[in-house]
């Protein structure tokens, strides 16, 4: 096949191209997951990727692991069952910003609250692409959907707050624009034995960027490359952080992680009872 | 040269978003027709900044690495 | 072998047990809570796990997913909750994920009667996730039968590939009585077929005789599993020929394969001019009336299924053709009725016997209901 290795050893690559649109976010930051997959060497088999519904969630489908396509919403429940079942597998989910936080934000908080080890990461691309441009949660205020016609009155979620102050022990943000610190963010957070969350702001040239005169995908890239600081010098300078997008890793603070926590109720319990 | 190294292209998967054409230092890569050609190999320095953001896998760094 | 004491709720964590459930995922409702507790206690004690979910949506994906991952699963809930089970119910089906949903029926709609028994969600059991897809539901009457059903459960959601339900009601879920747990070699334990091939020659959804071995995740053969239509390979498709396939394949696994799993009991029926078709603790109320019809000369008996569904339908066609009423007797307005009707309605009279207060329907009420109608008919 014509590519290149990582993804001659990581894709399904007869299901490529893949259907999102030209110029969309996702593909770069699927890529950053393989990489860092790649880096960490993880077997294959070994891996589980999760995902609910819409443009993220078609992710899995194009990657050589053991993929499920969940519903909308669900896919944090779904891989804490197979988590659970057998804790021996990475699970990773990758989500969007509709899926995670407005119909999965339950699913959300609770897998962060029990610090269960699996690896969250949404493509956020400010928008529900699958079903044409409507506002979500992270439409910020005033923009433009398909469903905020006048300018959307919804205030946006900040989705690593919401993950930090749920329990999640990991978690980092980057964007499209800076993959490799996206990378890099994942690997950790893979490493990470706990919740963790990793959000990667993606670019919807077609729907969020026509809707609200952003440009063109290069364009929408270069607002990330010029917007956004690293959380390590807005510390050491905080006015760098000024109406800029933070970005980098914001929080590790590792906990008891939650299928370790059981096995410690497994190794005392089992064997007892009985009838 | 310890390699010689080539930037390739899977035009297939190509959409023409211009991403790579955009982050590309040397101006080596143009639009025509809807997809990426690669106009100027000579001026291409392998820095893999399409490689790295092209979201469809479409253009990369090959060639063979003789090992020395 | 051996003798206890216990609720309905308790016999199914027993049963589910045995048959080899190791993971449990719920969240608490009355009146299946017991069932969530006893697992919570239990499943540690056999190297299993339970997990409290946020709701009965994620209770129902988190199974979906540990069977996925290779280990049976379960939930058990009420009308509430089996609403919200409804979405990753036809999850299950679709991509052909086995698991065991029980629900122990209370009134409803909506938050209903909680502590009171119905039978409401009958329909709801069959249509209740969108699009057509294949159900399977099975009603256990006592402590011992719940026992029994919920292992059946197990094996039928195995062998085919497909979510059970458990379809209790609220009078046998609380009931207290003898149970006979039986010894692990005594009962039968149907696993998932798991396929042999290499991994590269692994078609996931491919299948010979309609239900395809299951790989679980880790094993090595890696593939999709998708909520959208999909050919046997996993993946997505709008291929018109592979949705009807696909389709017609999940449904008629099921209904093709019923009398592997039509379950039901008769009583008094070689004789019988009237018939009572009653199942869960209804069916308790029926027998007796059978009984206290009989000593009144009325040649009465009793039809329950315990299969509820696929529907019965060669049984009671059968049942319809010899009889001359069919008294569908269900703590609901006519559910159940509607499908009796439809089968029996053209060889005999199908009558409703119902009630929605909370209550359980009595034998005397099924007494004053078929008495009055065939005693005045002879006093005429």
């Amino acid at each position: 096949m014509n590519c290149n290795e990582t993804t001659k050893n990581y894709y399904r690559v007869d299901k490529l191209p893949h259907i999102w649109c030209p110029g969309c976010g996702h593909g770069t930051l699927m890529n950053a997951v393989v990489r860092a997959v790649e880096k960490l060497q993880l077997n294959k088999d070994d891996l589980v990727i999760v995902s609910g519904i819409g443009c993220s969630s078609r992710a899995p489908g194009y990657l050589d692991f053991n993929t499920l396509h969940t519903t909308h919403g669900r896919a944090l429940a779904f891989a804490t069952g197979i988590k659970l079942a057998n804790p021996k597998l990475h699970v990773i989910v990758i989500t969007g910003d509709g899926d995670s936080s407005a119909i999965g934000g339950n699913h959300l908080i609770h897998a962060a609250r029990r610090n269960i080890d699996i690896t969250t990461i949404v493509f956020n691309n400010n928008i529900y692409g699958m079903t044409g441009g409507q506002y979500s949660p992270t439409t910020p205020y005033g923009d433009f959907a398909t469903t905020s016609a006048y300018g959307n009155i919804d205030k946006p979620f900040d989705l690593c707050s919401l993950a930090q102050g749920a329990g999640s022990t990991y978690v980092g943000r980057a964007t499209a624009y800076h993959v490799t610190l996206m990378q890099r963010l994942i690997e950790k957070a893979i490493q990470n034995k706990g919740f963790s969350f990793v959000e990667g702001l993606s670019i919807c040239p077609t729907y969020y960027g026509r809707k609200n005169k952003k440009g063109d995908a290069f364009e929408m890239h270069s607002f990330y490359k010029n917007n956004c600081v690293d959380i390590r010098v807005v510390e050491k300078t905080p006015e760098k952080g000024e109406n800029k997008i933070l970005i980098g890793e914001f929080h590790n603070d590792p906990k008891p992680e939650y299928t370790e926590s059981y096995q410690v109720i497994i190794d005392k319990f089992q064997g007892m009872g009985g009838n | 040269m310890a390699s010689k190294k080539v930037l390739l292209q899977n035009i297939n998967w190509c959409k023409g978003c211009g991403v790579c054409v955009g982050f590309c230092p040397k101006q080596v890569l143009k639009i025509e027709d809807d997809k990426c050609v690669i106009a100027y190999p000579d001026k291409c320095i392998f820095c893999k900044q399409c490689e790295l953001r092209c979201p469809d896998n479409a253009i990369y760094i090959g060639g063979i690495d003789n090992g020395l | 072998m051996a003798y206890k004491l216990v609720q309905g709720n308790e016999a199914c964590v027993e049963g589910a047990l045995a048959a080899g459930m190791r993971f449990f995922a719920g969240y608490p409702i009355t009146p299946s809570t017991e069932i969530a507790e006893i697992s919570s206690q239990k499943l540690p004690q056999y190297g299993g796990k339970f997990i409290q979910m946020e709701d009965e949506i994620a209770s129902m994906a988190a199974i979906i997913g540990a069977s996925l991952a290779g280990v049976k699963s379960m939930t058990a809930t009420s009308g509430p909750g089996f609403s919200l089970m409804q979405e990753n119910l036809g999850y299950a089906a679709i991509t052909e994920t086995p698991c065991v949903l029980v629900n122990v029926q209370r009134g409803g709609p909506s938050t209903g009667l909680p502590t009171l028994p119905a039978q409401g969600d009958i329909m709801q059991a069959k249509w209740g996730t969108h699009g057509d897809h294949p159900t399977v539901a099975l009603t256990p009457n006592s402590v011992q039968e719940v026992y029994e059903y919920t292992i059946k459960a197990f094996n039928i959601a195995e062998k085919f590939r497909t979510p059970v339900i458990l379809l209790m009601d609220e009078t046998v879920g609380h009931l207290r009585e003898k149970m006979l747990i039986k010894d692990p070699s005594e009962i039968e334990i149907i696993n998932r077929k798991k396929p042999t091939c290499k991994p590269e020659e692994y078609i996931a959804f491919k299948s010979d005789d309609s239900i395809p071995p299951m790989a679980a995740f880790g094993e090595g053969y890696r593939y999709h599993v998708t909520g959208l239509i999909h050919d046997e390979t996993g993946f997505p498709t709008n291929n018109s020929q592979i949705a009807d396939n696909l389709i017609r394949r999940l449904v008629g696994k099921v209904e093709n394969n019923i009398d592997d799993f039509s379950y039901y009991e008769e009583y008094k029926l070689e004789d019988a001019e009237i018939v009572i078709l009653a199942f869960g603790g209804v069916s308790r109320s029926a027998k007796s009336a059978v009984d206290k019809l009989r000593s009144k000369d009325l040649k009465v008996g009793l039809f329950r299924p315990i299969t509820m569904w696929p529907f019965l339908e060669k049984q009671i066609s059968n049942i319809a053709q010899k009889v001359e009423e069919i008294f569908v007797a269900e703590m609901n307005l006519g559910q159940y009725y509607l499908e009796v009707d439809r089968v029996a309605g053209k060889y005999c009279r199908v009558e409703k016997i119902n009630k929605v207060n909370g209550e359980l329907i009595t034998p005397d009420e099924i007494i004053s209901v078929i008495g009055g109608k065939y005693e005045l008919q002879r006093n005429n």
